[in-house]
């Protein structure tokens, strides 16, 4: 099942009643991913396109038994404790989608979902997708291709400019992780990379970066390492300093986070780069031709 | 968020950290009195701007007498003042801190900030204060000290004596009411520097930067009273009242784009097609016919924009939606500004054909982000707006 979700994984999702809950429950549903139930607590008995819903997580468990995973839609100012809720009723992949939690209240509820051994997506990314088998979150299915490479992104739209480039050119994707924007997430690109080589599925891999913090030079000490090759792309080289670029963690802070030392690290360590957003899928392509793996 | 040096002081004021005495005004006239009312025979008289490297830009300046800090005040309230940060244009100096003068025996730092790698709080501690940190941890690594910290528990006292002890100076309980301060108000950034011991043995925070977390403001409605919109951009504050994601820069191509990540690559593309970005625009999600509206009043109301680029990727939304919105706005404007427009994802065939059919003859599209960023720098460069004569151009002040 390429990485972290496939066609057996029991989904639910948490804020289903919400405008962006209930639009995005449908999606998955029709997308053929195994939503068995929603939850909003005060609304139990509802249902949403068919799908039930619960007041809390410990009643879906009840219901149906062990649940594999979770899409957070609710409001930043509840989304921690919506986190905390899921890892006590021992859901092992919580994939966060809202925006705008305070970073000090997500590193409490990381630190709390870690200890309870489940692992978190986000917050404020567009979710996860296995192309062909299960969609959780907000992207648009229909521009995934099943297929080998693997897609790790700090931003969303981007990652579909980048998928539907590849899909044009034939190229299919195994899974695509949307690791999310803020200064704090719950999965870092290490941890994803880490999982692509590991998964025989994914032949190669695409990193999506942007400005701000340290990550892409992480990614890079750890692409030293690995046998799969990567095609990177970092966005902001004209981002001014010290101004937030729209997700919370894109910010120059002083001398860290700048583009050039990230694309250095990331050339240095072997990763082709991606110069322009346009050419990520036809990077992808030569570098497979280039290095005859067939994708 | 950031606040002024003197709000910070306030706050830090609040959390029993020591900080020099004195007063903020916006009148000279009133420096004096305060100076008056600090007395001594020293004052430091202090731009209040939230751009760093005041001090080079003649910013901070010590004055003998109360009179001088009056002249002093003066001469700072008339002018703007430029450092590496406000960009050439400078920026002016509404308010100025007085204090009263303390004589310094040695300074150090003190920072509590966020490690994002390391997920934690960390408390960044230096025997070389007053001058720019991060040139210390190059030079001289072993003058810095960070200690980190969980956020559940704060700082335990036997951390604090740690630093305190690293810097020889008893700072224990300003560095727990720092990070205490750090937590309760959900900042991402205090810095403390210089710390300073005075001749007489006394510590006090000579200088104080402090940033809060955007995304925990909605608790704190005593930190959002101290935004100050004229430290902003003006484009950028008018976006804010309108909910989108919005930093304005120095080119002359408008961006209309939906998601971040796509915003920079796209402000990027027009960089290596030989142009130059006015702002960082992200219209969101829905990108609806008030969003563009909105998106559209703003890009418009820059005077350096000469050409529009719009680049949207329409994954849940359609971009038939989009095109429709689109094409309505343009018909709106006053100025018929060239508006190239690339569209891709969901219905973009429907979407390109509203625009070719709409007969609006400024509105060009392209298919690829390279194609559209190239026809825009082109745009940009063949369409000049020469400024008319005897009115000059003003920037749009809220």
């Amino acid at each position: 099942m390429a990485i972290l979700v496939g066609k057996d994984t029991k989904v639910i999702i948490q804020g289903i009643t919400g405008r962006n809950g209930s639009f995005h429950a449908k999606l998955s549903k029709e997308y053929g991913t195994k939503v068995v139930a929603g939850i909003t607590p005060g609304k139990a008995g509802q249902n949403v396109d068919g799908i039930p819903v619960f007041d809390s997580c410990e009643d879906v468990v009840r219901e149906f038994g062990k649940i594999d995973a979770t899409c957070i839609f609710v409001p930043a100012k509840f989304a921690p404790d919506s986190i905390i809720e899921a890892a006590d009723s021992g859901i092992k992949l919580i994939v966060v989608i809202t925006e705008g939690i305070p970073t000090i209240d997500f590193i409490k509820a990381k630190e709390y979902a870690k200890s309870k051994g489940s692992i978190i997506i986000g917050p404020n990314c567009p979710g996860v997708i296995t192309p062909e088998a299960c969609r959780i979150g907000i992207m648009p299915g229909y521009i995934f291709k099943r297929g080998s490479v693997g897609v790790v992104s700090r931003s969303g739209t981007l990652t579909y400019e980048a998928v539907w480039q590849m899909t044009r050119l034939g190229i299919g994707q195994s899974t695509c992780v949307g690791i999310g924007g803020d200064p704090v997430v719950g999965t870092t690109f290490v941890e994803v990379l880490d999982m692509f080589e590991k998964d025989p599925e994914t032949k190669m891999v695409v990193l999506i970066g942007e400005i701000g913090g340290t990550a892409e030079q992480e990614a890079a000490e750890f692409i030293k390492k690995m046998t799969k090759p990567v095609v990177a792309f970092v966005a902001g080289r004209t981002a001014p300093a010290g101004k937030r670029m729209g997700h919370a963690g894109a910010i120059i802070m002083g001398s860290s986070g700048r583009w050039d030392d990230k694309v250095k690290a990331l050339s240095d360590a072997g990763a082709t780069i991606a110069e322009s957003p346009s050419e990520i899928g036809i990077k992808v392509k030569e570098l497979a031709d280039r290095r005859q793996i067939s994708l | 968020m950031n606040i002024h040096e003197y709000q910070a002081k306030n706050l830090l004021r609040q959390y029993g950290i020591p900080v020099p005495e004195g007063a903020v005004t916006k009148s000279a006239a009133k420096a004096k009195k305060i100076a008056l009312k600090l007395g001594g025979d020293i004052f430091a008289v202090k731009a209040q701007i939230h751009a760093g490297g005041r001090g080079k830009a003649g910013g901070i300046q010590i004055a003998r007498t109360p009179d001088e800090v009056q002249s002093k005040a003066a001469e700072m309230l008339k002018k703007k003042l430029v450092t590496y940060q406000t960009g050439p244009e400078g920026k002016k100096v509404r308010k100025i801190l007085i204090e009263k003068g303390e004589k310094i025996k040695k300074e150090y730092y003190l920072g509590v900030v966020i490690d994002r790698s390391k997920e934690k709080i960390s408390v960044i501690a230096s025997t070389e204060g007053g001058v720019d940190i991060e040139e210390v941890a190059k030079k001289s690594p072993e003058k810095i000290f960070v200690e980190y910290l969980d956020p559940l528990w704060g700082i335990p006292d036997y951390k604090a004596r740690k630093i305190s002890k690293f810097l020889g100076i008893d700072a224990t309980d300003i560095i727990k009411n720092l990070v205490r301060m750090f937590i309760e108000k959900d900042c991402s950034l205090c810095e403390i520097n210089p710390l300073a011991l005075t001749e007489d043995g006394k510590i006090l925070a000579l200088d104080a930067k402090i940033n809060f977390d955007d995304n925990a403001l909605f608790r704190h409605k005593d930190i959002q009273k101290l935004y100050d919109p004229y430290e902003d951009d003006p484009r950028d504050v008018k976006a804010r009242k309108v909910g989108i994601s919005y930093v304005g820069l120095d080119g002359d191509i408008g961006c209309l784009v939906n998601g971040a990540g796509l915003a920079m690559a796209t402000m990027d593309e027009i960089l290596l097609a030989g142009g130059k970005p006015a702002n960082f625009l992200d219209v969101g999600g829905g990108a609806s016919l008030e969003q563009v509206r909105s998106a559209f009043s703003i890009l418009m109301s820059d005077k350096r924009v000469k050409v529009v680029f719009v680049n949207i990727f329409g994954g849940i939304m359609r971009c038939d939606t989009v095109a429709n919105a689109l094409v309505q706005v343009a018909k709106e404007l006053k100025k018929k500004i060239p508006i190239v427009v690339r569209l891709e994802g969901t219905n973009y065939d429907l979407g390109m054909k509203i625009i070719q059919e709409s007969g609006m003859d400024n509105i060009s599209t392209a298919s690829s982000i390279r194609e559209g960023a190239e026809l825009a720098v082109m745009k940009s460069k063949d369409f000049s707006i020469k400024p008319k004569r005897g009115r000059k151009r003003k920037e749009e002040r809220i």
